[in-house]
């Protein structure tokens, strides 16, 4: 059902399963369990951080119910204050920071720069069971009973004024920024010491420098996160006064030490994404993107800026005013980057010949939701506009756009372009289509009402509201409802296309990165032989040559 | 802004009716709501030109109109020219956002001084005149009020959206904002950081009344003592007036005059007597000895709560001479030179 | 770890050593990704004790006379051996890195296990100066004392106190400082735990005579962890010990 809406795909009516794939190279429960193929412990995290997306996304769920009526009335304030403490958690820890990088990195970083696996695959094994340990330390704390901190543990809350499982997710937490750790290291080795032959830095497709922006962040960022979760539990535990006012601390270290990862955190999540725009225009455009070396650079830009705008999560708090003005100021620089970014892959679709199977659809979406996310950070960034917007549903509206509209149109777009590499299967055209746009709309309904009610002063993290709020809150929960559903049908359509899907063969969108070239799924090894690189990314001539050539070796020896 | 008054009005009226758009209530509230419309108008521009730029090409050079595709590799001066320009347009919103920033964390020097402690979870507003409310605050119009404001627990964050005012509320150190309410009504005052279980009910509403109709409620909910008068209790009680006498040979500073001046401490740094210096002063009086004293006074942490430093704070502010010190000190000399007799307490508690 | 790839190294011909990957194309490639990792997780400990480091800055700016009191507690002659025990370790950690190189067995083995022997000693210095803060109730939480930076003990030659006396509101930052020394140099010991581990697993390894083959990427990059650990206390000895000492006037 799918081949009818691709146009020219060669090889596809021809395809056939490869007999010997990684999927089938061993077999058993445990050859997965101890695997050190990249592209096994890939498909891992794919699984895992469906199952906690889903579970965060429940919490968001019940959020949206209780947000129906004004009054407090589908559960108690503490219960409430665990369901968005707990979707924080799930979907920051658990699902945004690996989502991309984890799973699709894992799976295409390697093929793409022609190495046989990433430099570490112990490691990367490793990395994966610390996840699923801060996994199951977070369940944990949800089933004995949950936690309410926020995702930000501001102390002294979280230190003095909570009875709930702080510790319990405080080590979980830790044991994740750990496997992310791990994750960022192990790819920015393998880009420095693993490329194939030929393989230079700016061959390098742009998912390769997102990737690596983004592991740069998670190597440099996190580690400042695990030390403060540990001075957090510490205080927690001897009533120490590190972060104690009344014993001499500073609550506002916290929120430095806090906000030095968790702002990077948010270019961790959102850099991996803009490395599968970037595949996905090019290849429904036909062509290379425009200005390669500038999309490159406002990556590591972006992982660079990032570092130094942290404090503009406090300019309410007190910090000084000229420390603020610098804040804010290089705030507005980290923008810039982005507009770039947009405009060149905009452009990018110029002259181009351009078809929009769904991994287009979702790039579109991405690409206005992030538009707007972007811009709206605009406003958070500017002093003045930041003191009446901050801490209210302005906030929630903006980081969702660039989280969820972001990120979240981001990864689909790239598992249902690399689906039939990672399967060796299509997923159905049409169906899919119509979850991406269920997805879109949805997603505009339910968020952005709450820039609207954002401005008007509700404050997050309300159980209850003023009524005068509930119009559009109303709205933003039908658009979740809607959202929901939009979530709901990859699942169906994936899982059903597993067995029944159409067989995609090596090559079904021609596109020209290395892991096109293999065949899908691909082998235990990848290559059989190292790949010589002789051609830039995106480099579509090369792709028809290459294609010309297989044709004649197939007639003659027909 | 180049947008002509009647325009503006209505634009804003329209926005009212439709309950898109809070109240204007303060006279910030225009500056922060000029900024914002031309944010929207950075939003819908932006949104707007890539949207078309994307339909265009997506109509323009579809598969089945061009085949084929030209490569491209780039152009430097295209992409200049969206760098320099978004960055121009960012530039222009810090500068502007800067502005409206200081403007609003800046009080006029005439502005009026209102107390509020938070604690989970409620508000305390306590008027100079000892006006003590609970979720409430009463504010006059047409002036200038700055309120300080300290939490007795965790991080709060005190907002009143139709002012277009909000600041978080920290343990053990004061922060300050100020607002001039240009109508009368009642509004929300919302926390806005999470503070724990009942976070969301941490919500009161100030009452923004005319000048007289505020006089008129000051008079009607006095409880007697201005909180200057608790303070001078609180002076005396705590033994504060033992050293602090004003006499040439005490063993403490003079504070009478001694707010708003500047200090030499013994380590050598100049401060200036603020209400957080005041009460750091007396929470952790060894980091803050004035120079030519010894380092001897006892520190208060613990013994004092917020509300009874804030008292101490309004006190010594106000304090202008030494008269009133040393009239308390001969009447408690007085009783110490008598017969001991129980109801002199605060010799006692020294 | 070799053994369990050797399967898929079979069918190719240029690996010629039984320690290379299999998805290393080259042992120098290897090599060179190995210390590179290596460098990069040194790079994340550096941010690790960084927030410690940014923590103990501040703290010490705002209580500079508790932070000077408190330091005067330690022992620096303590520290200072334990600075000399530790350059020890490292240097026959460096030699151990160089009994590899040229492939003498015997050498490695007694190089690592001197390196254990003295980082042991090191840990056993700092449990004695630890046990000395237990009985002088300087652990941070509720059994603090601060009765000492209070009144501190009178010097029977000349009847004065030996320390300046603290006003009791500063003496009880003096709790900050522990917490600080305690949290620092306890993460310190904790590294250095991590890597005596490590080295026993590595000496049984080197007596098999895994690393006088050629192979010596494991006790390189041990050899970084370790002189890592070092240069960390390198940089607190004299943040905790030495700096703004004030011998009482």
């Amino acid at each position: 059902m799918s081949a009818t809406t691709i146009v020219s795909l060669p090889d596809q009516a021809t395809a056939q399963m490869p007999k010997r794939s990684y999927l089938n190279n061993e077999h058993g429960l445990l050859s997965w369990l101890l695997t050190a193929d990249h592209k096994r412990i890939g498909m891992l995290y794919l699984l895992s951080i469906t199952f906690f997306f889903f579970i965060g996304g429940a919490f968001a769920g019940l959020i949206r119910l209780e947000l129906l009526t004004p009054q407090p009335d589908l559960v108690a304030s503490d219960t409430y204050n665990k369901f968005f403490t707990m979707h924080g958690i799930v979907m920051i820890f658990l699902f945004l920071v690996p989502s991309v990088p984890a799973t699709l990195g894992n799976f295409l970083l390697p093929i793409m720069i022609g190495a046989k696996d990433l430099a570490f695959p112990k490691i990367n094994l490793l990395s994966w069971y610390l996840y699923m340990a801060g996994g199951i330390f977070t369940l944990a704390s949800l089933v004995l009973g949950g936690v309410d901190t926020g995702w930000t543990f501001t102390t002294p809350l979280s230190t003095h004024y909570l009875n709930t499982h702080v510790l319990t997710t405080a080590t979980a937490i830790f044991i994740a920024g750990f496997s992310s750790i791990f994750t960022g290291l192990n790819f920015i080795v393998t880009i420095h010491r693993m490329r194939a032959p030929g393989m230079t830095w700016f061959r390098m497709p742009l998912f390769c420098w997102s990737q690596y922006a983004a592991s740069l962040l998670m190597v440099l960022g996190t580690p400042v996160l695990a030390i403060a979760i540990v001075l957090l539990a510490l205080e927690r535990l001897f009533g120490i006064g590190v972060f104690d006012p009344a014993k001499g601390g500073d609550p506002l270290l916290f929120q430095h030490l806090f906000w030095f990862y968790s702002h990077p955190a948010v270019y961790i999540m959102i850099l991996p994404g803009m490395g599968v725009i970037s595949e996905v225009i090019s290849t429904f455009t036909r062509k290379r993107v425009f200005g390669y070396t500038a999309v490159a650079f406002s990556s590591v830009a972006i992982a660079l800026f990032g570092f130094f705008v942290w404090a503009h999560h406090m300019f309410i708090m007190g910090v000084s005013n000229y420390s603020a003005l610098v804040f804010s100021l290089l705030t507005m620089l980290v923008a810039v980057p982005s507009a770039i970014k947009i405009f060149n892959w905009a452009f990018t679709m110029q002259k181009g010949s351009i078809t929009f199977e769904t991994p287009m659809l979702y790039a579109f979406g991405f690409i206005g939701l992030f538009t707007i996310g972007g811009l709206t950070g605009i406003f958070l960034g500017s002093l003045g506009m930041d003191v009446h917007l901050t801490e209210t549903y302005f906030v929630v509206a903006h980081f969702h756009f660039v989280m969820v509209g972001g990120m979240l149109m981001a990864f689909l777009a790239g598992i249902h372009f690399w689906w039939p590499k990672l399967t060796g299967r299509m997923y159905p055209e049409s169906l899919s289509k119509l979850a991406a746009v269920v997805t879109f709309i949805g997603f505009n309904l339910t968020f952005l009402p709450q820039f609207v009610v954002g401005y008007l002063g509700m404050p997050r993290r309300y159980h209850a509201y003023p009524a005068e709020y509930q119009v559009l809150n109303v709205l933003s929960t039908a658009g979740a409802t809607i959202l929901g559903v939009g979530y709901m049908l990859p699942i169906l359509y994936l899982g059903w296309s597993l067995k029944y899907g159409a067989i995609a063969g090596n090559n079904p969108w021609q596109a020209t990165g290395l892991e096109w070239q293999i065949q899908s799924p691909p082998l235990t090894e990848n290559f059989l032989e190292t790949p010589i690189i002789t051609h830039e990314a995106y480099d579509y001539e090369w792709l028809e040559e290459k294609m010309k050539l297989e044709k004649q070796e197939v007639t003659h020896v027909g | 802004m180049g947008i002509s008054p009647v325009l503006w009005q209505f634009l804003v009226n329209w926005l009212h009716s439709s309950a898109l758009f809070p109240t204007e209530a303060s006279t910030i509230a225009p500056y922060t709501d000029a900024l914002y419309f031309f944010l929207i108008g950075m939003t819908i521009f932006g949104v707007v030109l890539v949207g078309a730029l994307v339909t265009v090409f997506s109509l323009k050079y579809r598969r089945e109109k061009h085949p084929v595709a030209v490569q491209i590799e780039g152009s430097t001066l295209l992409e200049a020219t969206w760098t320099i320009i978004p960055l121009a347009i960012f530039l222009v919103t810090f500068v502007w956002g800067a502005l409206l920033y200081f403007r609003i964390y800046n009080p006029p020097a005439n502005s009026m001084n209102i107390y509020v402690v938070g604690k989970q979870w409620m508000w305390k507003a306590e008027h100079p005149g000892g006006q003590h409310e609970i979720n409430a605050l009463h504010i006059p119009i047409g002036q200038p009020v700055q309120l300080t404001m300290i939490s007795q627990d965790v991080f709060h964050s005190f907002s009143i959206p139709d002012f277009r005012v909000k600041r978080e509320v920290i343990p053990g150190r004061y922060t300050t904002v100020w607002f001039q309410a240009t109508q009368t009504g009642k509004f929300h005052i919302f926390c806005t950081q999470y503070c724990g279980t009942l976070h969301s009910g941490m919500i009161g509403e100030v009452t923004a009344m005319t000048p007289a109709d505020y006089q008129k409620w000051l008079s009607e909910s006095t409880s007697g003592m201005s909180l200057a008068q608790n303070g001078e209790r609180l002076f005396a009680s705590l033994g504060c007036i033992q050293c602090h006498s004003g006499n040439a040979a005490s063993r403490g500073p003079n504070l009478a005059g001694v707010y708003g001046s500047k200090l030499t401490l013994t380590n050598g740094q100049q401060v200036t007597v603020n209400d957080a210096y005041l009460r750091d002063a007396i929470l952790n009086p060894s980091e803050h000895v004035t120079a030519g004293f010894s380092p001897i006074m006892p520190t208060y942490q613990g013994q004092v709560s917020e509300d009874g430093l804030i008292d101490l704070v309004e006190y010594i502010k106000n304090m202008q001479s030494n008269y009133r010190v040393h009239q308390t000190l001969m009447t408690s000399d007085s009783d110490k030179a008598a017969p001991t007799t129980p109801t002199t307490g605060t010799t006692q508690e020294r | 770890m070799p053994r369990e790839h050797a399967v898929h190294d079979e069918h190719d011909e240029h690996h010629s050593l039984p320690q290379l990957r299999h998805h290393f194309e080259t042992e120098e490639q290897q090599r060179e990704a190995g210390s590179f990792g290596m460098w990069l997780f040194l790079l994340t400990e550096i941010m690790f004790f960084g927030g410690m480091f940014m923590a103990y800055l501040l703290y010490r700016n705002w209580y500079y006379p508790a932070f000077a009191a408190a330091s005067n507690q330690l022992n620096v002659p303590l520290g200072a051996i334990n600075t000399a025990i530790l350059i020890t370790s490292g240097f026959f950690m460096a030699l151990g890195v160089w009994a590899a190189e040229v492939r003498k067995k015997s050498t490695l083995v007694l190089m690592l296990v001197l390196t254990a022997v003295f980082g042991l000693a090191f840990l056993g210095v700092k449990s004695d100066e630890y046990y000395e803060k237990y009985e002088k109730h300087h652990i941070p939480g509720n059994s603090f004392n601060i009765s000492e930076f209070v009144n501190p003990p009178i010097n029977a030659k000349t009847g004065k106190p030996t320390e300046e006396p603290l006003m009791p509101d500063m003496a009880q930052k003096t709790q900050v400082f522990f917490f600080l020394y305690f949290a620092m140099t306890g993460m310190h010991a904790f590294h250095m735990i991590i890597g005596l581990f490590l080295l026993v697993w590595l000496i049984w390894r080197a007596q098999r005579g895994d690393f006088t083959s050629g192979y010596v990427a494991p006790i390189e990059n041990f050899g970084l962890y370790w002189h890592f650990v070092d240069i960390v206390w390198l940089f607190l000895f004299p943040l905790l010990y030495l700096i703004n000492r004030h011998p009482f006037k």
